[in-house]
C-alpha cells in the first residue's frame, strides 16, 4: 500500500521513500551544518572589504598561518605514512591484541584534545619521560615547531587509517599474490598492485587529518609555547581576538582557516572522482 | 525524632529521582556568582559560610553556584545570556564590558566600597629554591640568563598586569624616556618561555614542567603554590615596585531582578567586605582593607609601592587602547 502511495505521488525509484529522507537530511544539514556557518559569515558582515583584508594580512596572524599549514602539512605527511602502515597491519595480519589496537585507533577521537595536548606536553617537556631522553640529543619538542605537528598528528591519525583501512579489507590477498606469482617483487607489487588502488582513499585520508590539523587548538595550546611569530597557530589568533570581543575579526580569521579547508576538500573530491572514472576505464 | 532537613531532602531526592528532586529544590533561591578561573577554591571557602549567614539573618536556605573561566570569557559568557546574578573578576575592563552592555549599572564602582573591590592583590614572583638567579626586581627579569613564565598578556588578565607592572617599573626607571621604555619591555618579552593563555597553564608550565626561573603571577597564586608544592622548593618575592590588581565586584541588575535575586546579590557581595570574609580572604593571601585583618595577617603582605594603573596608563581603557589591541603596542614589541 505505502510504496504504491509513493509511487502515485510520482516517485520513479525503486526505493520508497527518498523524498522524505531528503527531506529530513537537508533540514538537519541545514539545522546543524548551514546555520553556524551562516551566523560565522553574518559576523563578518560588520567588517568592510578593506578591513577584512587588513586584519587576515597582519603580519602576526600570517606568521601563524605558515606555522600551522606548515606543521599540519608535516603532520599529514606523517601520518599518511604510518597510517597506511597501521591499516596494512590491522588488515592483513592477526596477532594476540589486534582487537584493542583496531579500538585503541579511535581513541584520539573520543580523547578531550585538551587532555591529550597536556598529557603530550607533559611527556615531552625537558623533565618528562620522552623530554629527558630526546633533549640531550639536541631534540625540543614540547614548546617548539616540532611539538605542534606531534599534537596534531596524534588528534588526526584515524582519519588516515580510517578510511583506508575499508579498501583495504576489500581487496583481497590474492592480487598481490597474483602479481607475485607473475614475478614482481614486493616493491613492483605495492606500487603498481596495491597503492593505486589505495591512492584515493589515502589522499582523502591524508586530506582530512590536514584539514582537521589546521583547526585544532585543544591539543595544541599546551604543548606550543604560544610564543608570536615562531609558535603561535592561527586558532590561538581567533582566540585572541575573541577575548578582545572582536567578533568580527575572529570571524574573518577563522574564515580564512574555512575557505583554505574547503579549497581542499574540494579539490580532493574533484580529483578523486577523476581518478575512479579513470580507474573504471572511463565508464564511471 | 525528625531528621534534619537535608538528611529528608536528600531521601526525597533518591526516591522520587532527579527530576522530583528538581521541584523540590524549586523554593530553594539559587544564586550565580560567575567568577575568574583561580577563584574556584576561594569561593568554595565563602560560599558555605555566607549560605550560613543567610540563613541565621533570614531563615531561608539558598544554593550558591559557581561559574568559573577566564575573566573575559566569563564576561563575554554573560553577555551572552549567562544568567549569573553577581560577578566577581579580576579586570576591571571585564565589569566594564558588561556596564557597557547595560548589564552592570554605569556607576557600578561606587556601589560598593574601595572602587568595588573587597580584596587586591599585587604581581610578585614565584623562584625556584634559594633563588639562584638571584631575582629581586623587575630589571633583573631582562638580564641573559633569566628565563621566565607568565600568562599570555593577549589571552589573560594576569599576563596584563605583569605587563603594566613591568612597564611602570620601567617608566620609573628610565623617567619617562620612551626608548629606553621600549627597549625594556621588548627584552622582557623576549625573555619569556611559554606563553600560556592562562594563570594556571603558566602555574603548571612552571612548576610541573621546570621551565623558566620564575613564575610571574598574583602575589596571592604565588603564595598558594608556595603553600601547596612546599616551601622548601620554591620562594615568593615581592619586588619593590608592582601594580595594584583589584578585583571588582558587581551585581548584574538585569539578571538579579529576573531571578528575584537582587537583595541576595547584594549582600553576598556586602559580604565580602565583613571582617570574618576578609580574614579567610587574607588566609587565601589576597591583600585586604579591613584594618584588623591588615594588622593580623601584617607578616604576610611586605610593604611595596603599587602603582595604580590608572595613575601610569591614564585608564584601564586607554591602557588597553595603546597597549593591548590589536596592532598596538604590546603586539609592536613583539615584532620581528
Amino acid at each position: 500500500m505505502r510504496t504504491s502511495a509513493f509511487s502515485r505521488l510520482g516517485s520513479t525509484r525503486v526505493l520508497p521513500g527518498f523524498g522524505l529522507s531528503l527531506g529530513i537530511s537537508l533540514t538537519f544539514i541545514s539545522l546543524v551544518l548551514l546555520l553556524p556557518l551562516t551566523g560565522l559569515f553574518g559576523q563578518l558582515a560588520d567588517l568592510s572589504l578593506a578591513q577584512y583584508f587588513t586584519i587576515i594580512t597582519e603580519g602576526r596572524v600570517v606568521a601563524s598561518y605558515m606555522v600551522t599549514i606548515g606543521a599540519a602539512a608535516v603532520a599529514a605527511l606523517v601520518n599518511a605514512v604510518f597510517g597506511l602502515l597501521l591499516a596494512w597491519v590491522l588488515v592483513r595480519y592477526t596477532f594476540p591484541g589486534k582487537r584493542l589496537l583496531d579500538a585503541l585507533m579511535d581513541l584520539p577521537f573520543a580523547l578531550p584534545t585538551a587532555v591529550a595536548g597536556i598529557t603530550l606536553a607533559t611527556l615531552y617537556s625537558s623533565n618528562g619521560w620522552m623530554g629527558r631522553l630526546l633533549e640531550p640529543l639536541g631534540f625540543q619538542v614540547a614548546y617548539t615547531w616540532v611539538g605542534i605537528a606531534l599534537a596534531m598528528a596524534f588528534t588526526s591519525i584515524p582519519f588516515v587509517v580510517r578510511t583506508v583501512q575499508p579498501v583495504l579489507e576489500d581487496m583481497p590477498h590474492e592480487v598481490d599474490e597474483a602479481a607475485m606469482s607473475l614475478g614482481a617483487t614486493d616493491g613492483v607489487a605495492f606500487r603498481r598492485v596495491i597503492l593505486p588502488h589505495l591512492w584515493p582513499a589515502l589522499v582523502t585520508g591524508t586530506g582530512l587529518a590536514f584539514v582537521r590539523s589546521l583547526g585544532e587548538f585543544g591539543a595544541i595550546i599546551f604543548i606550543a609555547g604560544n610564543m608570536p611569530y615562531e609558535t603561535e597557530i592561527t586558532a590561538l589568533m581567533i582566540f585572541v581576538k575573541l577575548q578582545e570581543y572582536d567578533y568580527a575579526g575572529a570571524s574573518a580569521i577563522a574564515s580564512v582557516v574555512l575557505f583554505v579547508s574547503l579549497a581542499l576538500l574540494l579539490a580532493i573530491n574533484i580529483w578523486q572522482g577523476r581518478f575512479i572514472r579513470r580507474l573504471h576505464g572511463g565508464k564511471g | 525524632m525528625t531528621f534534619p532537613l537535608y538528611l529528608r531532602r536528600s531521601v526525597l531526592a533518591l526516591a522520587l529521582g532527579a527530576g522530583v528532586s528538581g521541584t523540590a529544590f524549586a523554593q530553594e533561591r539559587e544564586l550565580l556568582n560567575s567568577s575568574y578561573d583561580i577563584a574556584r577554591e576561594l569561593f568554595a571557602a565563602i560560599n558555605p559560610e555566607f549560605q550560613a549567614h543567610w540563613k541565621e539573618e533570614h531563615g531561608e536556605e539558598i544554593e550558591i553556584s559557581q561559574s568559573h573561566g577566564g575573566s573575559s570569557a566569563q564576561a563575554r559568557a554573560i553577555l551572552q545570556g549567562l544568567r549569573a546574578d553577581v560577578v566577581t573578576f579580576n579586570q576591571v575592563t571585564d565589569v566594564q564590558v558588561l556596564a557597557d552592555g547595560g548589564l552592570v549599572a554605569e556607576d557600578w564602582q561606587d556601589q560598593f566600597a574601595n572602587n568595588a573591590s573587597p580584596y587586591y592583590s599585587t604581581t610578585a614572583f614565584l623562584v625556584r629554591k634559594d633563588n639562584p638567579k638571584n631575582i629581586e626586581n623587575w630589571d633583573d627579569l631582562v638580564r641573559e640568563d633569566v628565563k621566565m613564565v607568565f600568562p599570555n598578556p593577549k589571552t589573560s588578565g594576569n599576563g596584563r598586569y605583569t605587563y603594566l607592572a613591568a612597564w611602570g617599573f620601567a617608566e620609573e626607571e628610565f623617567d619617562g624616556d620612551e626608548e629606553q621604555i621600549h627597549d625594556f619591555m621588548r627584552t622582557f618579552l623576549r625573555n619569556v618561555s611559554v606563553f600560556d593563555t592562562g594563570g594556571r597553564g603558566a602555574t603548571t608550565s612552571f612548576i610541573e614542567r621546570g621551565i623558566g626561573d620564575v613564575l610571574i603571577s598574583f602575589e596571592s597564586e604565588v603564595n598558594n603554590i608556595r603553600g601547596e608544592y612546599g616551601s622548601d622548593d620554591y620562594e615568593v618575592i615581592v619586588p619593590p615596585t608592582s601594580i595594584l590588581a583589584e578585583f571588582p565586584v558587581a551585581v548584574v541588575g538585569p539578571n538579579a531582578e529576573r531571578n528575584g535575586n537582587e537583595d541576595l546579590a547584594q549582600s553576598y557581595l556586602e559580604y565580602l567586605y565583613t571582617e570574618e570574609t576578609q580574614r579567610l580572604l587574607a588566609g587565601f593571601n589576597y591583600r585586604v582593607h579591613n584594618e584588623t585583618v591588615v594588622e593580623e595577617f601584617s607578616d604576610r603582605f611586605p610593604e611595596t609601592k603599587l602603582l595604580r594603573v590608572e595613575d601610569v596608563f591614564g585608564s584601564w581603557n586607554e591602557a588597553m587602547e595603546t597597549h593591548f589591541e590589536g596592532g598596538a603596542l604590546l603586539d609592536q614589541l613583539q615584532r620581528r
